[in-house]
């Protein structure tokens, strides 16, 4: 039981980690960004072929396939992203949506339609019993890892002078413009630690969700649901929801497995007719 | 209503014709559609067919009963709305002699109409269904069924000691097949089976497992569609299932030889029950496995490619035949009964069924010279689609 | 001199009328027919997309409501009509209204979700109920037949006429004039008081539900009408292939049918056509050269549309479009 417990929690982290970055882009721009997941997926292939070419330690993939994957948001940020931001939603919608399609077929071409398996050293392998409760050492490192994460990046939002400036964008752009915070820059610097950290997700998701070139398609209702129901102007809203969508998706399944797949969607209907702005959605006036 | 039809028929063959520059042309060619997933999630199927039947020509000549065999391949994207639209235009527009490939059931049943009325023979390569070849008197099979494959596994599993077993299977026309015939006769044999069914579209097997870590049983019944296999097997082992001195068994899908590779050490000592193995020791499949790895850089050949190379076999050999005659009666009276030396073994097509006959072999997952293979062990010979050899 | 009210009447009325280049349209959409014998079922699958597409505008061009489910109704239709078939009313036509009828209730049903609420709701909900229907027809296989699809489904010939063959000649023309008479009351209905009501409410639901048109009403209706029009493009392809797969559910078709739209501008009809001839015609050229990666390109063709072509495209489109009621206004005066 515990253990089911715990599993969707760890699940429930590498949601965070993938979605976080999409509320944040969401919230600022108010741009509808559905390729988010065409960067995760960047960030599990570059581990993926440090991995398996050159060898590289699974540890130290992860920090590359986080720079590699925000230098690649740093850059589509710049020709692609900026002329959208003022295009209406169903544009957004489109534009992201072909950006998917691109790179679903691009990933198939370079790298085959196959599952990608990576092997994780050996102190990640296996589980051990604590209290006759079983922990996956893998799923225990995923969360240790998201967690700091999750940590320092609500820090960094409520404590630190970006941060603020950041939240001072989010709640009115043209004010905050107005008062000399330089928003575009600040955008771009959040779109890029966005797409990096969906990287890292990306990467550290390979073990638990699997990675082939459907990935961006596959997950991308659990991104938007994660920021519907977190709602886009917090870091703990999307946090709490992607915990509470990993256990109920995974103990769902355990508890009724012939429902299994409904969970999601019927859990993220039902929250948008309750609560349409999100569940966790700070009122505004 | 005939008066029509054969009015329709003599307009199109005329505009056909004409469209063809010269009727001789079209005496002399015997065109194979070939309708294959080659994008998607089961882009891997299309490729190790379409490989196969290359590798095929290759070998043997493009010429049978004096006709020119000329391949038009497709991709359904693994759609079936698609697949039927295609069918329907080689057989309208191309007037393909043959309709081949098929990688999914949902597939194969969309076209069987479309075969039915044109009395085009459709070859199946990969589907495994047990029930397609009802869906018309055009089908011929030359891959596996499921039950076929995961029956013997009951059987085997009796004999071994193992009384309780855990099913875990993919959600689907193939999944439930396999579980429903292994449960059947392992229960009647004695077992005692538990279940539990998967979404296909689902990322992480930890809830299913842990229910089946938690029930204890002798052995795990797997069947999942090839290629999230590995993602399984992992997180099989990584759950401490293997230690915990649970077997996995299942239908030999899980693991592929195409992706055997790749799920590395954690399927050593899986046994499964499956009518091809990369590994089975004839000098038919030595050879063939040495030539398509050649041709395809290395690319091991599993299942699907088999079932390809196979089809084709049956094709040219019911052209030759009736003398190169496409009447698509006549080429499926060829097809039925007929027999001859697979890679994988000796293998049959039933005359009454239209479906194969063919040993079903018992093999452990090993390495051997440093790589995974599937060892056979036990030949269970000639083993009929169970479903519908029950039906009788 | 005319009054500010004449002149208005004026252009409405003007809208109304059949301009030449229609015409043209609907007359080359019969011709095809026999230009091309060879592609009739590659014609039927672009009516039929085109009918999806229709039904999409309604909602999306008119009324200014975003879906990424639009499929949820198109596989209804497709199931309604399959299964009715399958059970032995297998007329056309009754299976057709039956498809408009259970996908329009629940059309009906889901409007509550979609009246309020956002963009970006609008899209997770209508994404959300198509993949929940995916999801029960997939579990509900002794219904649907599950991945396996619906077998067995025997259509009688259209009005007792015309048998479905295997060139796609009946499925052509039977989907043609279903497209035809839906289009015409699609057209009458945009033209109406009520269509101009929708359109008031996209621009702006503050000030249309000031000026008295009641905003939650309207958008129900509008979707429900739309919705037994999804249903009825799944009736068509359930008939016309005699066959229904999970495939109609799916996101992509959710996804390709607002590609279609957005090729072929939003808004006034004809773009869902225009849209599904170009969508369909790109696909099969490409997929011809590249099967294998025929989504790389149309992804492209997306980015780039967005970024830049639209103006093009649909810059030349309108421009046609004003010159010739120019014209055939100037000779009135």
């Amino acid at each position: 039981m515990l253990t089911i417990l715990f599993d969707g929690i760890a699940y429930g982290m590498v949601l965070f980690v993938l979605a976080c970055g999409l509320s944040v882009t969401m919230g600022l721009m108010n741009f509808v960004n559905l390729a988010h997941g065409a960067f995760a997926m960047l960030g599990g292939y570059i581990t993926v072929i440090l991995m398996q070419r050159l060898g590289v330690p699974f540890l130290l993939t992860l920090p590359l396939a986080f720079i590699g994957v925000a230098l690649v948001g740093v850059v589509l940020e710049r020709v692609l992203y900026r002329p959208m931001y003022g295009k209406n939603h169903l544009d957004q919608v489109m534009f992201t949506i072909g950006i998917v399609f691109m790179a679903v077929a691009g990933a198939d071409y370079l790298m085959g339609s196959s599952q990608q398996i990576i092997k994780l050293p050996a102190w990640l392998q296996g589980r051990f019993n604590i209290g006759g409760v079983g922990i996956g050492k893998y799923r225990l490192f995923v969360l240790v890892v998201c967690g700091i994460l999750a940590f320092s990046l609500q820090w960094g939002f409520t404590k630190t002078r970006f941060g603020s400036r950041l939240r001072a964008s989010v709640d009115d752009a043209r004010v905050a413009r107005g008062l000399g915070i330089p928003v575009n820059r600040l955008f771009a610097l959040t779109f890029a630690l966005g797409s990096g950290l969906a990287g890292l997700g990306g990467a550290l998701g390979i073990e638990l969700m699997g990675l082939d070139p459907s990935f961006p398609l596959k997950f991308m209702i659990y991104f938007l649901v994660v920021v519907t129901v977190g709602g886009t102007s917090t870091i703990t809203g999307p946090f709490f929801a992607a915990m509470l969508l990993g256990v109920a998706d995974v103990a769902g399944k355990y508890f009724v497995p012939e429902i299994g797949a409904f969970i999601i969607y019927v859990l993220m209907v039902i929250l948008l007719i309750v609560r349409p702005d999100g569940l966790f959605a700070r009122g505004r006036a | 209503m005939t008066l029509r039809r054969h009015f329709l028929k003599g307009v199109l063959g005329l505009s056909v014709a004409a469209a063809m520059g010269s009727a001789a042309y079209a005496q002399d060619v015997a065109k194979i559609g070939l309708i294959l997933p080659m994008t998607g999630p089961f882009a891997s199927t299309g490729k190790q067919i379409d490989a196969a039947v290359k590798l095929f020509l290759a070998q043997n000549g493009n010429t049978f009963g004096g006709k020119k065999i000329e391949i038009i391949l497709k991709d359904d994207t693994g759609n079936a709305d698609t697949t039927r639209r295609l069918a329907q235009e080689l057989v309208v527009n191309d007037r393909v002699a043959f309709l081949a490939g098929f990688g999914l059931t949902p597939l194969a049943l969309a076209a069987a109409q479309v075969a039915t009325q044109a009395k085009v023979p459709e070859i199946v390569m990969a589907a495994a269904t047990a029930t397609i070849t009802e869906a018309s008197p055009y089908i011929v099979r030359t891959s596996f069924t499921l039950p076929q494959a995961s029956e013997p596994m009951a059987d085997w599993a009796l004999k071994n000691n193992i009384k309780k077993v855990f099913t875990v299977v993919t959600d689907y026309g193939p999944g439930i097949d396999a579980e429903n015939s292994f449960a059947n006769k392992f229960k009647a044999g004695g077992g005692t089976v538990e279940s539990v069914r998967v979404p296909l579209r689902n990322p992480d097997f930890a809830p299913f497992l842990q229910r089946a870590a938690e029930a204890k049983p002798d052995a795990l019944f797997v069947f999942v569609p090839s290629g999230i296999g590995a993602q399984f097997m992992k997180q099989f082992v990584e759950r401490g299932l293997d230690k915990a001195g649970v077997k996995l068994i299942g239908p030999g899908d899980v693991v592929d030889d195409d992706i055997l590779a790749g799920i590395g050490d954690v399927a050593i000592g899986a046994i499964t029950t499956h009518h091809y193995s990369a590994a089975h020791d004839s000098a038919a499949n030595k050879a063939f496995v040495a030539a398509f790895k050649a041709a395809n850089g290395g690319m091991r050949p599993n299942f699907m490619g088999v079932g390809g190379y196979d089809g084709m076999r049956v094709i040219t050999e019911a052209l030759k035949k009736t003398n190169g005659n496409t009447d698509g009666d006549a080429l499926i009276a060829a097809m039925k009964g007929m027999s001859f030396e697979s890679p994988r073994g000796p293998i049959q097509i039933d005359a009454d069924t239209r479906d194969i006959v063919q040993n079903i072999y018992v093999r452990k997952t090993e390495k051997k010279d440093g790589e995974l293979y599937n060892i056979e062990f036990t030949i269970i010979p000639m083993v009929k689609d169970p479903v519908k050899a029950a039906k009788k | 001199m005319s009054t500010l009210e004449d002149r208005v009447r004026a252009s409405l009325l003007a809208s109304r009328r059949w301009h030449g280049a229609e015409i043209a349209f609907w007359l080359l959409a019969l011709a095809v027919f026999w230009l091309f014998p060879r592609n009739l079922l590659l014609l039927n699958e672009i009516a039929i997309l085109a009918l999806f597409a229709l039904s999409l505008d309604l909602i999306l061009g008119f009324a200014g409501i975003v879906s990424l489910g639009h499929a949820a109704f198109l596989g209804l239709g497709a199931y309604a009509a399959g299964l009715l078939a399958k059970h032995g009313i297998g007329d056309p036509l009754v299976g057709l209204a039956f498809a408009m009828i259970v996908s329009g209730l629940a059309g009906l049903l889901a409007s509550p979700l979609i009246v309020k609420g956002n963009d970006l709701t609008r899209l997770m909900v209508t994404l959300g109920v198509a993949l929940i229907l995916h999801e029960i027809a997939n579990s509900w296989g002794s219904l649907t037949g599950g991945a396996d699809g619906l077998q067995g489904i025997a259509i009688n010939p259209v009005l007792g006429l015309f048998s479905f063959d295997l060139f796609g000649k009946t499925a052509y023309l039977y989907s043609l004039s279903v497209l035809f008479v839906l289009f015409l009351v699609a057209r009458r209905m945009m033209n109406s008081p009520f269509g101009l009501s929708l359109r008031a409410i996209r621009d702006n639901s503050l000030r249309a539900a000031a000026s008295g048109v009641p905003p939650s009403q309207r958008l129900a209706l509008i979707y429900t009408i739309a919705a037994s029009y999804a249903g009825a493009a799944g009736a068509l392809i359930a008939q016309t292939s005699q066959f229904v797969s999970l495939d109609v559910l799916d996101f992509h078709r959710s996804a390709d049918v607002m590609l279609v739209l957005i090729i072929g501008g939003p808004g006034y009809l004809y773009g869902g056509m225009i849209g599904a001839i170009v969508f369909k015609f790109l696909q099969d050229t490409i997929s011809a050269f590249t099967p294998q990666y025929w989504m790389f390109w149309i992804g492209l063709f997306l980015v780039l549309f967005v970024l830049r072509g639209r103006t093009l495209i649909h810059g030349g489109v309108k421009l046609i479009m004003s010159r010739l009621p120019a014209r055939v206004r100037g000779k009135r005066s």
